[in-house]
C-alpha cells in the first residue's frame, strides 16, 4: 500500500537552483511531486496551512532572506505534527560547524549544493532511495543521519 | 410528493417495490462514507481505486480494512509487494537476530527460506524498492550497529565481531559510506541532540 509517488519541498531563494532542483527530480526514476518556495516564510505558511499536504522530504537552503533554514528547521522541529517529515539541509556550505550543528537541532539529511547536474541527479537519486527505505521499512528516523 | 391517507396504507404495504441500483456510485458512496469516518484524507480516482492522500499507519489501514469487510469490500495487495515484504521481513530477521549468517550465505538463505530462486527474488525486489538486495542487507546491517552504538553502549570491536564484519575498518568504512559520517561523529550528534531536548 505504498503511494506511487514522493512529496518534496524545497525553499531556497536562489532561481536557478530551484530549476535545476526540478529537472534533476524530471529524470529520476522514482516518481516525484516537486514544490518549491521562495524563502521560509512562504514555506511556514504553507505547512501550517491547513489543507497543506506534508512533504515526504524538504529542503531547506541555510541562507534565505526574511526566514532562514535554521529558523524554519526550529520551528518544524518543535511542532509535533511534522515529526514525519525527512528534512534536508541544501546548502553552499560545508562547514563541519555547520553540519554537525544542524544534525544536531534534527536535520536528517544534509547535502552540498554540487556543482554539476550529474552530480545532483546522483545525489538526490540516494537521498530519496535511502529516505524511502526509512518510510517503507519502519527503521528508527531518530537514527536516520546521511551527509553527501 | 405523495400523501398517504390512512385507507391507503394497507395497500402500500402490499406494493412491490422495483428498485434500479447504481452498483458504481453505491461503492463510491460507502467507500467516501467509510474513509470520512475513519478521519483518511483521501481521493476516489474511479472504480475500485482510492488514492490516499496522507500516509496510513498499518494499525489504522488494517481498522479500515475491517470495517470494508462489512461490505465485502476487500483490500487487494499486490502479489508482489507481499513477497517484497517477505525478503525484508527475512533479511531483517537474518541481521537482527541471527548474528552467524554473513552476507554471502543470504543469497542461499533468501531462496531457501522463499522458495524462489535468487535471480527472480533479486530482480523483483530491485523492481518495488527502488533498492538491491545487497544494499538492503547493508543499510539493515547499519541501522542495527546504530541502535547497538546508541543503545547498548557497545564499541565498533564488539559491534563488528557482533555482525560478522571481517574487520572494524571494514564496518567503519561501510558505515562512512551508507551515512557519510563516522560512527562517533553519529555517536556525538545523537547524544548532544538528546540533551538539547
Amino acid at each position: 500500500m505504498h503511494e506511487d509517488y514522493i512529496n518534496i519541498i524545497l525553499a531556497d531563494d536562489d532561481e536557478d537552483d530551484r530549476l535545476f532542483f526540478c529537472d534533476a527530480f524530471d529524470e529520476l526514476k522514482i516518481t516525484t511531486r516537486v514544490k518549491t518556495f521562495n524563502d521560509g516564510v512562504y514555506l511556514m505558511d504553507y505547512l501550517n496551512a491547513e489543507d497543506s499536504v506534508f512533504p515526504n522530504i524538504l529542503f531547506l537552503d541555510l541562507n534565505m532572506p526574511r526566514k532562514s533554514g535554521l529558523e524554519c528547521l526550529k520551528e518544524i522541529k518543535k511542532n509535533d505534527k511534522f515529526k514525519d517529515i525527512a528534512i534536508a539541509i541544501y546548502s553552499t556550505s560545508a562547514s563541519e560547524e555547520d553540519i554537525e550543528k544542524t544534525f544536531i537541532m534534527g536535520a536528517n539529511i544534509y547535502i552540498k549544493k554540487p556543482n554539476d547536474f550529474k552530480t545532483l541527479k546522483k545525489v538526490l537519486e540516494e537521498v530519496v532511495t535511502i529516505n524511502w527505505q526509512y518510510y517503507t521499512n519502519g527503521l528508527n528516523k531518530d537514527n536516520f543521519l546521511l551527509r553527501l | 410528493m405523495f400523501i398517504i391517507s390512512s385507507k391507503f396504507t394497507r395497500q402500500i404495504f402490499l406494493m412491490k417495490l422495483h428498485l434500479k441500483f447504481d452498483f458504481n456510485a453505491i461503492c463510491r458512496k460507502v467507500l467516501d462514507e467509510k474513509l470520512l469516518e475513519h478521519n483518511i484524507k483521501h481521493k476516489i480516482i474511479g472504480f475500485g481505486e482510492v488514492k490516499l492522500l496522507e500516509k496510513l499507519s498499518a494499525d489504522r489501514l488494517e481498522s479500515f480494512s475491517n470495517d470494508l469487510k462489512e461490505y465485502s469490500i476487500e483490500i487487494v495487495e499486490n502479489q508482489k509487494s507481499i513477497l517484497v515484504q517477505k525478503i525484508k521481513d527475512t533479511i531483517t530477521d537474518m541481521v537482527f537476530n541471527n548474528e552467524t549468517a554473513t552476507n554471502l550465505k543470504a543469497s542461499a538463505y533468501l531462496s531457501d527460506t522463499l522458495g524462489h530462486s535468487y535471480g527472480y527474488l533479486s530482480n523483483l525486489f530491485s523492481e518495488v524498492t527502488y533498492t538491491s538486495i545487497e544494499n538492503f542487507i547493508i543499510i539493515q546491517k547499519i541501522e542495527y550497529t546504530k541502535q547497538l552504538i546508541i543503545n547498548e553502549n557497545l564499541n565498533l570491536t564488539e559491534i563488528a565481531f557482533k555482525l560478522n564484519y571481517s574487520s572494524v575498518a571494514h564496518l567503519s568504512t561501510q558505515f562512512k559510506n551508507t551515512t557519510g559520517i563516522t560512527p562517533s561523529a553519529f555517536q556525538r550528534i545523537i547524544t548532544k541532540r538528546r540533551e538539547l531536548n
